[in-house]
This record gives C-alpha cells, structure tokens and sequence, in this order.
C-alpha cells in the first residue's frame, strides 16, 4: 500500500467486489435466504438415514447449538445447506455404486462390458453433467451464502456499544472493560474434587467459570483478543464464533447477542495440557440489568480494593489460600503440591526433583533449588516469583491476574502445608509492597 | 493383444546393458535433489515473502511508515482510533494508553501517549510491537514516529510518556469507521541478530 | 503369457542366489527386499499408532477418566498422529511402490539400489528418535515425547520440552528417507520402463505415485526448514516465530500447512492408483477414464500446494485471504469428483466379484465419499469457525485419512498378499476383517461428527458431560476397530508361512498388468532382460 497515491489493495478491491455482488447477486439468494426456517438440517438427518433416538424437544443432532447471533445464524444456515447437499450427493453416488454391486455380479451371470470411457454424446453427458453440478454447489449454491457469511462475520470496523479485551493465558482468560474501567480473570470453578472423581455428577462440569464475562444482550460487542504465552482460541458455539488469540498481535471478533442467557465454550486450541480446563462462560444480560451489573462490579471493585488492604486472619488466610491455590496452582503443581516430574517443581521443602538443566539452573539461580532437591526460599522471594513468574517456564506472573489478598493467601497457604511448617502469614500489604519491588 | 490401460502381454526382446543407464540415472537423481535443496531454499525464503504478504495486506496488523503526511485531508468524515496495550511476561512494567480513543480525520496527523513504569527493581529494556485490527485498516494506517521504532529503557520506579505519531490515509474504506492500535512490551531481545528488527 | 512366466523362471534360475540372514535385509539392494521391509516397518508402527489411539479412547470413554495423565494424553495424540502419518501410511505406500513399480513397468529393479537401502534403513532411527525422550523420562531425563499435537505449533512448541527436539530431528530424517525414495521412484519411472511402455500406457499407480513423488520433493523441505528455524528459535535465540523479535507465531502455521496440506494427497494419490487397478481386476473390465485419471492427478497435485491456509481460517486471516482459499478449495472437489465417476465407470457392467480386496476397494469409496463431501463444508471459511478444532474435524480427516488411504493399503494388502508370498490369506478371517473395521471405523468416527456439532472440543483430555454418549459410543467403536487388526496381523502370518493353498501368476482372474504374468512369488531377479510390451 502506498499512502501518497493511495493505491487500491487486495482487500479493498474485494470488499468493492462485494459491494457489486449485493447489488447483483443478493436478490437471486434472497429466496433462500428468507427460507431459513425451513431448518434444511432435519431434511439431510432424514437423507443421511442415520436414525437416533431423538426426544421431541431435543436439540436436532445435525445442527449446530441453537444460534444467538447473526454470525451464528449465518453459519447454521450455510452448514444446513452444506449437510443436505452432501446427503443428497452422497445419496446418488452411493445408489449408483450400490445398483452396480447388486446387478453386474459375476455370480448372477453377468458378463463384464469393455469400454474403458465414454464415446457417445450420451455417456459424455453422464461424465460431464455431475462434474458442472458439483461446480455449481460448490461456487454458487455454497459459494454466494459463504460469501456473505464471511463478509459479515469480518465486521469490526464499525463502531459498537462495548469493547470488551480478553487476554488469553495458561490456562484462564482475562477480561478487561477499557471504557468502564472493569476488569476481572475468569477461570474454571469445577471443584478439583470433581475431577478426580471419576464421575462427575455436575450439569455444567468443565463449562464454568468464578467469574463469567457478562455482556450486554441485543448490542453489538468488539471483543479484542490477545494472548500472553502461547496460540489459545475463544470460542462460543451459540455465536459461530472462534478467534485464535496469538501472542504479540492483536485479534478481533464480533458477536450481537440475541437474548439474554447463559452461553458456554471452551478454548479452542490445544495450549499445553491445562487445554481442557480452560472454559468460556458467557452471562449475556437485558441491557438495565446489564448497567446494573456494572454500577455494581465497578462499586464492589472499589469495595474490594479496599477489603484488599484490610490484614486476615491466620485461619482465613489458609481457608481463602487453599480455593486460591486450587484454582490457580493446581493444575500445575497438582492438589498434593507434588508437581510433575521432569517439568513442574514440587513446592514442599525437601522434596527430590530433577529435569532439564535449563530449568533447574533457572531454579538454582532463584534459590528454590538446590543438590537436587526444592528449598523454601524467604517470603519476599517467593512473592517476587508468583508475582512476576518465571520467564522460559510455565509459571506465569499471577501479580497481573490476582490481586494482593489472593496472593497472600496463596503465599501462607504454600508455606503451612505439603509439609512445609513455616508458620508464615503473609498479610496483603506484604504483597502490594512487594508488587513495586523485587523481580 | 494391445496394451490397453494397464492390459499388457509381453514378449522377449533384447535390450540395452542396464550399466549404460546407470550415468543417466545418477543425472536425473542429482537434478532432482537440487530441485529439492531449492526447496529448501524455498522454505526459507518464506519468511521474507510473508512479511511482504502482511505489509501487502494488513495481516496481523502491520501497518506502514511514511515520512509525513502527505496527503490531503478528508474533512467530510471521521475515524475513530481506539488504544489498548499489554505487556508480555518478563517485563514487570505498567502501560496503559493515555485516552482511550481519538477521533480524526483520514489524513490528519495525530499523535497518541502512552504511560509505562517500570516497577521491577533494575532497569527493563523493552521493546514494544505494534498491531492494528482490523487488517484492511492496517494497510491505511501510516506512523511517523513511534516508540516502537526503538528499544526503550526504563529504570526502576521511573514512569515515562511515550507517543505515537500517525495518520489515516484517505484512502481507507468509508466502512471503516473504527479502529484499534495495540502495542505488545516484550522484553527486549536485541542479541545482535539481524532479524530483531521489528516488523512494525 | 505361462510362456513368459516359465522363461523367467527358468532363466533366473541360474542366478538366483539371495543373500541370507540378517546381513540379506541389512545390505539388500532388491527393490523387493525394501519393499518388504517398508511394509512390514509400516504394519509395525500401524499397529504402534492404533495402541496410542486406543489409550486415547480408553481415556476418553467417560469423563473425568483417569487412564493417562494430560501430559501422557497430549503426548498420545501427538504420537499418534506422527506415526500414522510418517511411520505408518508413508513407508507403506512407499514398499508398495518399491515391490510393484518395477514389475509393474518391466525394470530389473528400482534405479537407484544403494540409494533405496539408505532410504529404508533411515527410517528405523527415526521412529526410535522420535518415542526415544520418552525412555529418558523413565531415567527422569526431561518430561516426556513431543506433546504439542502432531502440528507442532508455535509457540507452544517453543516452550515444551526436549521431546520437540527429537521429534524435529525424527522429521528430518523422515523427510529425507522420503526425499530419496521419491528421487529413486521418479528417476526409476523415467528411466526404466521396458521398451513400449510410454508414459501414457504407464500403470496408474505408478503415475499416482510419481505426482506424489514430485509433491514431496516440493513440500517437504518447507517443513524441514521450518523444523530447522524452530530449533534455532528453540536454542539459539532467534524469532522466526516470536513477535517480540519480529517473528510472528502464524508463520509456523504457514510453514506447517504448506507442507501439511499437499501430505493429505500424498497419503491419498498413491492408494488412488492403486484402487483403479483393484477396482477394474474385480470388475473384469479395463480401468474407466485413464486420461482423466492422470489429469487429476496432476491437478489435485498442483491444487494441493495453493490451498493450504484453510487450515488456518480462524487463526486472524484478511477477507481476501478467507475467500481466496475457501474457493481455491473448494476446486479440489472437481478432479476429486473426477476420480469418483472413474472409478464408478470403472465398475459399471462389470462382472463383479467380492473377494476382500474389492470389499476394502467399494469400501473406500464410500468412507472417503464422505470424507470429501464433510472436506467441503470444512472449506467453509465462517462454517469452518464451527467445525475447526472440533470433533467434527477429527471425524473429517480420519474419513479422508483412514477411509481413503488406509482402507487403500488394505485392500492392496490383501490384492498383493498372495502375489509377494506365494500363498493364498484366509478368505473368511479377510471379510471379518472388512466388516469389522467398517462397523467399528463408523462407531468410532458418526459420534465424532455429532459431538462436533454439538460443539466438542478436541485435544481434551476431559470433556463436560453432555459429550459423554458421543465419546462412549466412540470409544466402544475404537476398541472393535482396533481388534479387526489383529486379522490382518493373522492373514500376513498365514501367507507368508505358506501352509494354504498356492497362489497361481495371475492370482486374481481379473488381474491384468506386467507383475502378474510372474509367477507368485516372483523370483528374486525379475525383468534382468527387459521384456517388450507392445
């Protein structure tokens, strides 16, 4: 692109394409398009021939999550199109391949034919018409919605009722509300009991969160994306949405939720092995109730701000530590602060651990380690380490997803159980102190 | 009978020694594993291609440089820029945009700050890259001066200003009516590779 | 043509001498020891390959399972695509082409013989270097096997441990045994058919196998450069894949998938071939569309290396960029659709017979109808925001990739068995085989396809509840797919110890072609005088 003589680029040049296409190809869609109730999908369930038992109110197992947003509808659309063409070409070719192992056996007499291709107009005709048919789905039965859809779906350039900025990291997102100065880190609120189990009995089991992202419903809502460490992907069935978040660069999205309600997801792409226990949970809210929500939030985030300063008790530091530590530590150095050999140190002093020299030098230069075995380092040391992490490792800085009483807690907690007996309480003006120093 | 797809018959014949094929065999082996080392080659030569490709076309938000703004300015609209940024894991640094958003007209020269501090207890180089969302935007988004242009250097506790100056070409679409500069703090990385010059 | 077979014979008999034990395998230079060695190396890690699938499913079978561990699970779905796709289908299709190419074509052996040993025996250090980190694990070196997915994404694979190390080192001996075996296979082609046999006559699947050959030789590489530059992002400080020196972590994506895209068809073409030969000896009727069969070819070849990026639609791409390989994709479907009335053609008013080839031959057509045709909406650049990543994509590519090509080596597996061994398999343990992968392949994979729908995740290794049925009935599925293997393992035992009924030169009364005028098994040296084909 050149600015001074502001020549036409690529993208310009199809969106310009697409302004001709709506003008001349939309009416010929139009029809289609007003039939969406049709629900093309349950004709391609009855040509797929794949019987399941169904309930009356269940959802129709060919389509997608009921859609609640113009993206999603789109997406239901072309996908309802997509399954009930594949049926029906699929059908044909299978019937013919299934009218040939029927009749021309050996076994019932039939003697082969010697034509190696076609010679008469006629089987010329049988050749060729399928190839253009398949043509014609694939460039203007499937190719004019797809169009649209994706047009549609690339629309963050106008201006929308909310910014919303999801940071993406092992393995929980960050919300941020720039423009109502919001912010919160929401992670999965499964109890770690459940898992272990072996039978989870929860409805909503790995498909919630402490602290969804509530979202205003019937406006539309940019949601910018960004990631810390590695590629995560935000993704929300009910609104035919997922976008990659990729470290260093900026990603966008778009959803105008149509009702109010619950919506869930996960992330969408693998991020290391915490990748299943990184849901989406989305509350979309009427938008009085949703202003409500942010008077509220923005009120309890100045209440908490300064309950934060308030010093705990011993017992309520320990209490508040352990949820904290389950949440945020455990899936790495797991619920008996064990870790994983080879890659995630155990935190109790004492305890053998051996891995690649890269890591444990790491450790050794933080005094965490050392002739093979963990050491507890002093208070002020391993607050610098959860508040910054520990660059080159998975252990991220928790100083910018947790506030000062969590990492407190967090910091007691460690240091009075798996064995260590410290009898430390960190109290959070220990934290916030140590927030503008040590690294 | 014929050799017909596949339907061969077969008869004796004499043939050639197979020694006298072995040079031309060993001919075409080499020409063909020199095709593959320009493969490799290839390989290799897509990483410049794909930086040309993001410029080109606004991929990940690359934006473009320009001396100054050149061009005349498109008072009959506006657009609006939005700000954010983020600092990556290492730098215990603080940044945030100083206003949120500026509206201006396409061709109209502008310039944003941003505030960081560094609240590590040594001095932090950092080095900032910068995106623009959406892509087709990205193409029509011009910079001046930036701070991402350069390493930045913070001491511990100091906070400093750091600007962005920039324009909006006319040339951008009339949809485009919002916008969104991101900038990322890395660590930084300089180790006197040639390729730490940032893409932005 | 007896009269053909019984000068071969009998001329070979003057020197026939193989080489014996181990040092015969180690130091052979005859295409067929390789191709043998090839294929049994490819049944081995088949079977290496379905047993990470089963400990995948025998996780998933409810959830909050406990089976593997998540760094055990990512380090299963890792592998096992790996050696499917390196260890398993390619040395297959590569054996295969080295045992019936020059018969095929009428060549004493492959052009190149030294070249074809050192191709094969890079093979076995690779596999060992790619499982060998998780040996070290068990001395507490390290943290285990490549865990990032077989796609290897950056930065995840930037910050994991020596297990990626390893897996680059094993693709780059991987890359370069293939590298040599499609040089041997394209010069071989070229250079060493029999008088009369022009390109245009050539069989096939040595045409389908020499479009692959040119597509490795023009993709692989991308990955090796890739691997290099993520070792030196690894190890040496630079950025190729990193923002914050100028890098960009998509570019992987890039690398990866231009390289990753065309494999597909690099799996595919080879059984492409291979099926119109098996298609046309059990319909006793000549091959349907030669020509057009050869066009397509070349253009899903030329094809393949332009569509790579829909891959990678939802990872941020321009609307030029998703529109751009949406339709180039979708074009794939023409030669595509192309091959598939050839092969209907090549059935129609035949005299067909159902012996387990032609089973696994109509089964591929139907398995990988579907793979195509779920291909499309997979092309889909705003469908695909749904599809990606789900299990309906893991469904999809398994269609593709074990309905096409799998079902591929299958049914040329049972087509050469008893030409390379000399002795017949068992017919009835052939049809259990057929029938169960087909009812446990479909078990497996139609729940996957709803899952994804519903909106499954994949590469989880928990799932939330409502999944549970899908993953159930998956696993169920997985688990009689996987015991069907067994008797192929059954029917390799039984030819090859020779106690069943001898096979005749042309096995198969509908089988046509230069290898079956040989006797079965083919004597060690064939073709030393070039027989004519006019």
């Amino acid at each position: 692109m050149n600015s001074e003589t502001g020549t036409e680029t690529c993208a310009d040049r199809v969106e310009r394409f697409g302004y001709l296409a709506r003008r001349l190809v939309r009416p010929l869609h139009r029809s289609l398009l007003n039939r969406r109730r049709l629900t093309l999908g349950s004709a391609a369930a009855a040509a797929a021939a794949i019987s399941l038992p169904t309930l009356a109110e269940a959802r129709n197992p060919f389509e997608f999550p009921t859609p609640v947003t113009p993206v999603a509808h789109d997406t239901l659309y072309v996908h309802d199109l997509f399954l009930a063409v594949m049926a029906v070409v699929f059908g044909i070719g299978m019937c013919v391949l299934l009218y040939s192992v029927i009749q021309h056996r050996k076994s019932r007499g039939y003697s082969p034919a010697a034509f190696s291709g076609p010679k008469t107009l006629g089987q010329w005709m049988v050749v060729v018409v399928p190839v253009l048919a398949l043509a014609f789905i694939d460039y203007v039965v499937m190719g004019i919605p797809s169009y649209y859809a994706v047009v549609a779906m690339a629309n963050t350039r106008e201006d929308a009722a909310l910014v919303v900025k999801a940071t993406a990291s092992q393995w929980k997102w960050r919300y941020e509300y720039p423009d109502q100065e919001i912010a919160f880190t929401s992670s999965l609120s499964t109890p770690r009991a459940q898992i272990e189990s072996g039978s989870p009995t929860d409805p909503h089991y790995l498909y919630e969160v402490d602290n969804p992202l509530v979202l205003p419903a019937g406006k539309k809502v940019r949601i910018l994306l960004v990631s810390l460490d590695v590629i995560h992907s935000w993704w929300v069935p009910a609104f035919g949405v997922k976008q990659d978040a990729v470290p260093g660069f900026l990603r966008e999205t778009w959803v105008k939720i149509e009702k109010p309600g619950i919506y869930r997801g996960q992330c969408g792409e693998l991020c290391g092995t915490g990748h299943a226990f990184m849901p989406i949970v989305v509350v979309a809210k009427a938008e009085p109730a949703f202003e409500r929500w942010v008077a509220q939030t923005q009120n309890g985030e100045k209440a908490v701000a300064l309950a934060e300063e308030q010093p705990l008790s011993r017992n309520d530091l320990l209490a508040r530590g352990k949820t904290a530590y389950e949440t945020n530590c455990a899936p790495c150095h797991q619920i008996t602060g064990l870790g994983l050999p080879g890659a995630i140190p155990p935190l109790a002093a004492g305890q053998a651990f051996t891995a690649t020299p890269e890591l444990t030098d790491k450790l050794a230069q933080l005094g965490t380690y050392r002739d093979g075995k963990i050491v507890l380092v002093p208070v002020d040391r391993q607050l610098g380490i959860v508040l910054h992490g520990i660059s080159g490792t998975p252990m991220p800085a928790f100083g910018l997803q947790l506030g000062d009483a969590d990492i407190a807690a967090i910091v007691t907690y460690v240091r009075n159980s798996f064995g260590n007996h410290t009898g430390d309480v960190v109290q959070p003006a220990a934290v916030k102190s140590a927030r503008v120093q040590a690294n | 009978m014929k050799l017909d797809k596949g339907f061969a018959d077969t008869k004796k014949t004499e043939v050639p020694a197979v020694a006298s094929r072995a040079g031309a065999n060993r001919r075409l082996a080499w020409l063909l594993a020199l095709v593959a080392a320009g493969f490799l080659g290839f390989g290799f030569a897509l990483v410049p291609l794909y930086n040309t490709f993001c410029h080109l076309t606004g991929f990940n938000g690359a934006t473009g440089t320009a001396a100054a703004a050149l061009t005349p300015v498109d008072r009959t609209r506006w657009v609006t820029v939005e700000f954010t940024g983020m600092v990556m894991p290492g730098l215990p640094w603080k940044f945030r945009p100083a206003q949120r958003r500026v509206r201006v007209h396409p061709g109209e020269t502008a310039i944003a700050r941003y505030y960081a501090t560094n609240l590590g207890d040594r001095t932090f180089d950092g080095r900032a890259i910068m995106s623009v969302s959406p892509e087709v935007a990205a193409t029509h988004f011009e910079k001046i001066e930036c701070f991402c242009f350069h390493q930045e250097a913070l001491e511990p506790g100091q906070t400093r200003e750091f600007s962005v100056e920039f324009f909006v070409t006319p040339g951008l679409p009339k949809y485009v009516t919002t916008m969104t500069l991101s900038y990322a703090f890395f660590p930084s990385v300089e180790r006197g590779d040639d390729r730490s010059q940032p893409r932005s | 043509m007896s009269s053909v077979s019984a000068y071969v014979n009998e001329h070979e008999h003057e020197h026939d001498h193989k080489p014996r034990g181990l040092a015969r395998w180690l130091f052979t230079t005859n295409h067929k020891d390789i191709g043998i060695l090839y294929m049994l190396f490819g049944v081995t890690f088949f079977l290496v390959g379905g047993l990470f699938a089963e400990l995948i499913r025998a996780q998933l079978i409810h959830p909050a399972n406990h089976v593997l561990t998540p760094e055990l699970y990512n380090q299963a779905i890792t592998l096992h695509g790996l050696v499917m796709v390196f260890a398993a289908l390619m040395p297959v299709t590569a054996g295969f082409a080295n045992y019936v190419i020059p018969l095929m074509i009428g060549a004493p052996d492959m052009a190149l013989p030294r070249l074809n040993n050192w191709g094969f025996w890079l093979l076995p250090p690779a596999a060992v270097v790619l499982v060998f980190p998780g040996i070290l694990q068990l001395f507490g070196v390290g943290n285990g096997p490549i865990d990032t997915g077989w796609t290897i994404y950056a930065p995840l694979s930037v910050r994991s441990g020596l297990g990626v190390d390893f897996a680059i080192f094993a693709i780059v001996l991987l890359g370069a045994s293939s590298l040599m075996a499609s040089i041997n296979i394209i010069v071989t082609i070229f250079n060493m058919r029999a008088p009369g046999v022009t390109m245009m006559k050539l069989p096939l699947f040595a045409w389908s196998w020499l479009i692959t050959a040119f597509l490795l030789i023009a993709v692989f590489p991308a990955l090796i450069a890739g691997g290099l530059m993520l070792l030196t992002d690894r190890h040496f400080g630079t950025h190729f894949f990193s923002a914050a020196g100028g890098g960009d972590p998509v570019l992987w994506e890039h690398l990866f998938w231009f390289f990753g895209h065309p494999e597909v068809y690099i799996l595919l073409l080879p059984t492409a071939g291979l099926l119109s030969h098996i298609l046309s000896a059990f319909a006793r009727k000549p091959i349907f569309g030669y020509r057009a069969q050869v066009y397509a070819y070349w253009t899903i070849g030329v094809l393949s290396v332009i569509v790579w990026a829909h891959h990678m639609f939802t990872s941020g791409m321009p609307i030029a960029g998703q529109l751009y390989f949406m339709y180039s994709t979708m074009a794939i479907s023409i030669p595509v659709t192309v091959l598939f009335i050839c092969w209907l053609g090549t059935i129609w008013r035949g005299a067909l017979s159902f012996e387990t080839p032609m089973l696994f031959a109509l089964g591929y057509i139907g398995l990988f109808g579907i793979g195509g045709l779920t291909g499309l909406t997979l092309a889909d650049a705003v469908a695909d925001q749904q599809y990606h990543n789900s299990y309906y994509l893991v469904a999809h590519f398994h269609y593709t990739l074990f309905g096409g090509p799998i079902m591929g080596v299958m049914a040329a597996a049972y087509f050469y068995l008893p030409k390379i061994t000399g002795h017949m398999y068992s017919e009835r343990a052939g049809r259990w085989h057929f029938w169960l992968c087909i009812i446990g392949f479909n078990l497996t994979f139609i729940p996957q396809f709803l899952a994804g729908i519903a909106g499954a995740e994949r590469r989880v290794v928990d799932y939330p509840i409502q999944f549970a049925g899908f993953h159930m009935a998956s696993s169920i599925g997985a688990f009689i797919l996987g015991a069907a293997q067994l008797l192929l393992v059954y029917n390799i035992v039984v030819a090859w110890r020779g106690r069943t009924e001898p096979a005749s030169a042309r096995v198969w009364e509908g089988a046509q072609g230069l290898e079956f005028t040989l006797p079965s098994p083919p004597p060690y040296h064939t073709f030393a005088e070039r027989p004519a084909v006019v």
